[in-house]
């Protein structure tokens, strides 16, 4: 007995060790299972798309006999689709870009450049980021109709231009680089310019990639300012495409879902490659 | 001559110097300095404040005065005071699309966070495939508003979506889901749950672990069992990341439109109206940017009022070590 206690062997297991084991296979079984069932609906997505015609009348089967990327090709036809896809693409770029400069910058000056009032200012900058756009929508629209803007390009970034959730994570990866790098740099006689460039940005290089992950993510799936300000149809960026395309072509849920596959796919790519930061900003801006 | 010149130039060029350095009053040596450092200040500043001014603090103050007046964004806006304000508080119709919010908040919040927690939890036992799991559970998050809603309305598509083909399989005859008026919002909240689980799962794995193991361990020594151990030890050490989602869940459950927008356009018959896209319609449908404004406020009252709660009622049972 005490020897199949010390040396269990799958048929000499104590009753308890038995339980836990049956545990662990359960928790197993139950935690693979529901990722079977998130993961369902992007299957599902990818499989409409795939089998021509579905959604009129029938449910596509779990495994298209025939599979064939008419949808896609339909899509491309029937709406200015590629343009769209352009749009959010060259919106997102651009925002990503500026987001990060603007960002580092405003970080730069609240980490290393003590001024009077800078807590005031620091605190006004974080009130901004509980300010919906909801309530901003508009006068934004208004602002920016009178500065003739309304259904260009620019009039779409501007907005997006600073973001002070950016500013908060940047500063708080500058607030850990050591303040004797820039001391010594400084004693070689660089100034606030050159610490910036060549000191403080090399050392914050996980952060701006967070960054730039969530700007870009925010830009490519933002829904209602490009609803708002980009009307005419040429404009009109991913989102606001697909939410238009489900009026047109109610029924046809292959091309709907096409669509929706074109839309995933960039941010799926990214986030393979940049999983490690994106979970990590979620992680950080929890434990903050 | 060109000595001469020389001669001449080094002389005015070292005499300046000597001014230079010989000015005795240094205060204004200092004073450029100054004038230089505020100047690199602003230089840093100017790239993120501009923007912020101009596009969110300026018309957060534009949005409080066109919440005064009468305004169809074309014809140029006649003042009305607190008219606006006066309307809403005694339209029924305002009540209803906050009572809709709510209805999603309260539907949506227990669904992520249990959800996300059990996830939690199980993930952070020793567990193979780990990472690979959390990357599948987070996935939803990085898609759109805009194509979970549409997948969502084709999952639940009343006549062959696959939801209701599957409960038709074991004889259920499954609801109408988006294009019934009782089963609408519940369509909706499923559907941003599904999104956003992953986001809470993570915040809350952060958390757990931040825990000592110890801790737990002693109180599994002592007998605990494994609820025991999850309320009396694991949950309140788990607070402030509790704390965390709630927060944030609120604050964006109060805004809750995309989705919406998209799913049912807040219909049918006005079950899903919440109130973004009460403020959306009034302003582009019925050309009510005054009363959009003034619905708008009322929103961020609500919400600021309902964080500046929560945080000051953490203390009683937020438990930061």
């Amino acid at each position: 007995m005490s020897v199949a206690a010390a040396t269990p062997t799958a048929a000499g297991r104590t009753p308890a060790a038995r339980a836990v084991l049956a545990r662990k296979i359960l928790l197993h079984v139950v935690i693979v299972l529901g990722a079977l069932v998130m993961f369902f609906p992007f299957y599902w997505t990818l499989v409409t798309s795939l089998s021509p015609g579905s959604g009129l009348s029938s449910t596509p089967e779990l495994v298209p006999a025939e599979p064939g990327l008419d949808a896609y090709f339909q899509l491309f036809q029937q709406v200015p689709f590629a343009r769209a896809v352009g749009n959010s693409l060259l919106l997102a770029v651009i925002t990503t870009l500026v987001q990060l400069f603007t960002s580092a910058t405003a970080a730069y000056a609240f980490s290393r450049l003590p001024f009077r009032g800078r807590t005031v200012v620091f605190g006004v900058y974080l009130a901004t980021m509980m300010i919906p756009l909801q309530v901003l929508v508009v006068p934004l629209f208004a602002e920016l109709r009178a500065f003739g803007l309304v259904n260009t390009y620019l009039g779409a970034l501007l907005p997006t231009f600073a973001a002070a959730f950016g500013i908060f994570l940047l500063r708080q990866a500058m607030n850990q680089v050591p303040v004797e790098l820039d001391e010594a740099a400084a004693l070689d006689g660089a100034g606030h310019f050159r610490i910036f460039w060549t000191v403080i940005l090399p050392n914050i290089r996980p952060a701006l990639a967070t960054l730039a992950v969530f700007a870009f993510m925010g830009s490519w799936n933002s829904f209602l300012w490009p609803l708002v300000v980009l009307r005419s149809p040429e404009l009109q960026t991913l989102p606001v495409a697909l939410a238009g395309l489900q009026g047109q072509y109610t029924t046809q849920w292959d091309i709907v879902m096409a669509g929706s596959v074109i839309s995933i796919l960039p941010m799926l790519a990214i986030y393979l490659f940049a999983q490690k930061y994106v979970i990590q900003g979620v992680a950080n801006a929890g434990l903050k | 001559m060109t000595t001469f010149i020389g001669e001449a130039a080094a002389e005015v060029v070292g005499r300046s110097h000597e001014i230079g350095a010989a000015a005795p009053p240094p205060p204004r040596s200092r004073r450029s300095r100054r004038w230089r450092y505020a100047l690199t200040v602003l230089a840093f500043l100017l790239p993120s404040a501009v923007p912020l001014v101009l596009f969110v603090l300026g018309p957060m103050i534009a949005a409080a005065w066109i919440s005064l007046t009468e305004w169809n964004l074309l014809a140029p806006a006649k003042w009305v005071g607190l008219d606006n304000y006066l309307e809403l508080l005694t339209d029924p119709e305002t009540g209803d699309v906050f009572l809709h919010t709510v209805y999603y908040i309260v539907g949506y919040l227990p669904l992520v966070y249990v959800g996300g927690l059990a996830i939690a939890l199980a993930l952070n036992t020793a567990l193979r495939g780990r990472t690979l799991l959390r990357g599948v559970y987070f996935l939803p998050v990085v898609t759109s508003w805009i194509v979970v809603a549409l997948v969502w309305r084709w999952l639940l598509n009343p006549s062959n979506g696959v939801v209701n083909t599957v409960l038709g399989f074991f004889g259920v005859e499954g609801p109408g889901w988006w294009s019934d008026p009782a089963w609408a919002m519940p369509s909706i909240i499923l559907a941003s749950a599904w999104k956003d689980l992953g986001f809470v799962m993570v915040i809350l794995l952060a958390g757990l672990q931040a825990i000592d193991p110890e801790l737990v361990d002693a109180a599994r020594v002592d007998g605990a069992g494994w609820w025991r151990r999850l309320f009396s030890i694991t949950l309140p050490l788990l607070s402030p990341a509790t704390f965390f989602v709630v927060v944030i869940s609120l604050i964006n459950g109060f805004q809750v439109f995309d989705q919406v927008y998209a799913m049912t356009g807040g219909g049918p018959g006005g079950a899903t109206q919440v109130v973004v896209q009460q403020i959306y319609d009034l302003t582009f449908r019925y050309g009510k940017a005054g009363e959009a404004s003034a619905l708008s406020w009322l929103l961020f009252m609500v919400i600021l009022a309902v964080t500046v709660v929560q945080i000051r009622g953490q203390r009683k049972w937020v438990n930061y070590g």
